[in-house]
């Protein structure tokens, strides 16, 4: 496994890059998130084939890679929702797949999630929706329950719209409602799937500013999956770009940049062709076009 | 070629099997977060609301022309016999003992059900049941719990509205358009109806297509494949399963409450 692939699961050493960001095991702490080994298969198709990563507590981790690699994928495998075939992961120090189900929903209430599709319950308003999760596991006074959800929206700009339902949302304001959901319960950790997509540029800085505050005042660990390669380099204190099932590379946003495989640089620089296909794997265009396969369309 | 066909004849039995394996697990899943119902009643009736109340117009009106129908037909036969007093009794046994539990299961399956099985295969595509989970709580506990319960405990509510107003459509008919004794038609209904074989056994039938509509749309759209054609083919599912159910039980009902 991980031939010739970098897939070191030690943050690698930082001497190449001086001016590397402080050192994000603090105290070299045990990682909040420790994945051995993961593989995972939807069907025939390897989705993870032998991955190693480690999430530090207190940091923002990146991951990145080409669309369909199994970035959602693998949050829902760190959140217990999909089971790997073979592999570990561990979030603070428990086995995800050992636990039993009130364990790993105590688990889960230290965890927050953004989803990709933002997922609001399409029944409640947005204040109910960012009031859920309190509502259902923290006993609070209704004074102190509106205030702490009214703060959560204010927090990504949406105060405004505590009111509407989820279907009058665009596309990012549902995605930002979702991360004050994500946020609600102050949780240990927060994975955001893809949270810059559809954000105008106000929005995205607002975003991006809220992930760093988010850290650095709660020393919140945060799991970023995304495609925006200079949002994400950004803002990261660790990087791992995962494309064809493998780690490509880690380290911090500077070694990640300086990375000289072809496939990290194609990745980075947005080049269509390379090592890594923009297609999904399919006989030659020719062919298909032509009709040489008996294929029934 | 036949071994072809007995190979996918024998998946598609083992696809069925392992169907009925996930519902049954599932109605476990829901009968367990009963515990988690009882003190949030909130959530309870405004399942009642939707499935129970939502469904009185449509109920009531076909109630009422069930019986308008019973009345006019029964009383066609039994004036051949010179028994058109008898016309309550046929009314009022007709409608309790099947017509009433069966067609507002065969209504509440098209109403409710596919409304339950089209929302909560929607939920599904959405993610939202995924982030229930996700927010640690069990969706099957929180969303499907109350929406079978509140079925279940319409469905014989709304028979016995059903089979009301069917006896009032056949009395309008009857007694109001073909000139039955009133007296006779309600003197004979009282006399002639029991109890524990109409009334109860009625009651029975009722509850049990509770379960079977509530459980078949709940499970259908928990069991959708998570997209707009998914949850479509779940919705024609959901109904014709039910329809079938129903029929079929009730024969089954039938045959041993009055079988003897
Ligand atoms: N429910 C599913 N059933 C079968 N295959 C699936 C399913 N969901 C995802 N896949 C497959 O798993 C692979 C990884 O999907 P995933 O959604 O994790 O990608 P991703 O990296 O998040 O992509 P994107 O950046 O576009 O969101 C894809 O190739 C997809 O075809
Ligand atoms: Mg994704």
């Amino acid at each position: 496994m991980g031939n010739g692939v970098p897939a070191t699961p030690t943050p690698p050493s930082a001497t190449r890059n001086p001016d590397a960001r402080p050192p994000i095991d603090k105290g070299g702490a045990a990682p909040l998130v420790r994945i051995r080994g993961l593989c995972f298969a939807r069907g025939d198709k390897m989705v993870f084939d032998g991955v190693d990563l480690d999430i530090a507590r207190g940091a923002v981790t990146a991951i990145m890679g080409p669309s369909g690699t199994g970035k959602t994928t693998l949050l829902k495998l760190i959140s217990g929702q999909l089971r790997p075939q073979a592999g570990s992961i561990e979030v603070d120090g428990q086995n995800v797949h050992r636990l039993g189900r009130g364990e790993l929903y105590a688990l889960r209430t230290r965890m927050g999630m953004l989803f990709q599709s933002g997922a609001l319950l399409g029944d409640l308003t947005v204040f109910e929706n960012v009031a859920f999760p309190l509502r259902e596991h923290a006993r609070l006074p209704p004074s102190l329950l509106r205030r702490l959800v009214l703060m959560k929206l204010e927090a990504v700009g949406l105060r405004g719209a505590a009111d509407l339902l989820p279907a009058q949302l665009s596309g990012g304001m549902a995605r930002r409602v979702a991360l004050a959901r994500a946020i609600a319960l102050d949780p240990m950790m927060v994975m955001y799937d893809e949270p810059f997509t559809g954000q105008d540029p106000i929005s995205m800085g607002v975003l991006v500013s809220l992930v760093h505050q988010l850290n650095d005042a709660g020393g919140l660990s945060s799991i970023i999956v995304s495609h925006d390669v200079p949002e994400t380099l950004g803002i990261a204190d660790q990087v791992y770009v995962i494309a064809q099932g493998r780690v490509l590379c880690s380290g911090t946003p500077e070694q990640v940049s300086a990375d000289p495989d072809p496939r990290v640089r194609q990745f980075l620089d947005g080049d269509p062709d390379g090592p890594v296909h923009f297609h999904y794997p399919a006989a030659p265009l020719a062919e298909d076009l032509l009709g040489a396969g008996d294929r029934r369309r | 070629m036949i071994t072809e066909a007995l190979a996918r004849l024998g998946r598609s039995g083992l696809a069925a099997l392992a169907g009925i394996g996930r519902a049954h697990l599932l109605l476990a899943g829901i009968v367990a977060g009963v515990p988690a119902l009882l003190p949030r009643p909130r959530l309870l009736l405004a399942q009642l609301y939707n499935i129970g109340v939502l469904s009185v117009l449509i109920i009531a009106v076909s109630g009422l022309f069930v019986g308008m129908v019973l009345g006019l037909q029964g009383y066609y036969v039994l004036n051949q016999f010179g028994a058109e007093e008898s016309l309550g009794v046929m009314v009022a046994a007709s409608l309790v003992r099947e017509l009433g539990p069966v067609v507002t299961a065969l209504l509440v399956a098209g109403r409710a059900g596919s409304a339950l099985t089209a929302e909560i295969g929607l939920m599904k595509a959405t993610e939202q049941l995924s982030a229930l989970e996700m927010m640690a709580v069990d969706p099957v506990r929180r969303v499907l719990t109350p929406r079978f319960f509140g079925g279940w405990i319409s469905m014989p509510l709304l028979a016995a509205m059903f089979s009301a107003l069917g006896v009032l459509g056949g009395w309008f008919v009857g007694v109001g358009l073909l000139g039955v004794d009133d007296g006779a038609f309600w003197s004979q209904m009282k006399a002639k109806l029991d109890f524990r074989e109409d009334l109860v056994n009625g009651v029975i039938k009722s509850l049990v297509f509770g379960v079977v509509v509530s459980w078949i749309a709940l499970f259908q759209g928990y069991d959708a494949v998570p997209t707009s054609a998914g949850v479509s083919r779940a919705t024609t599912r959901s109904v014709v399963h039910s329809a079938l159910a129903v029929l079929g039980l009730d024969f089954i009902l039938t045959a041993l409450m009055f079988g003897d």
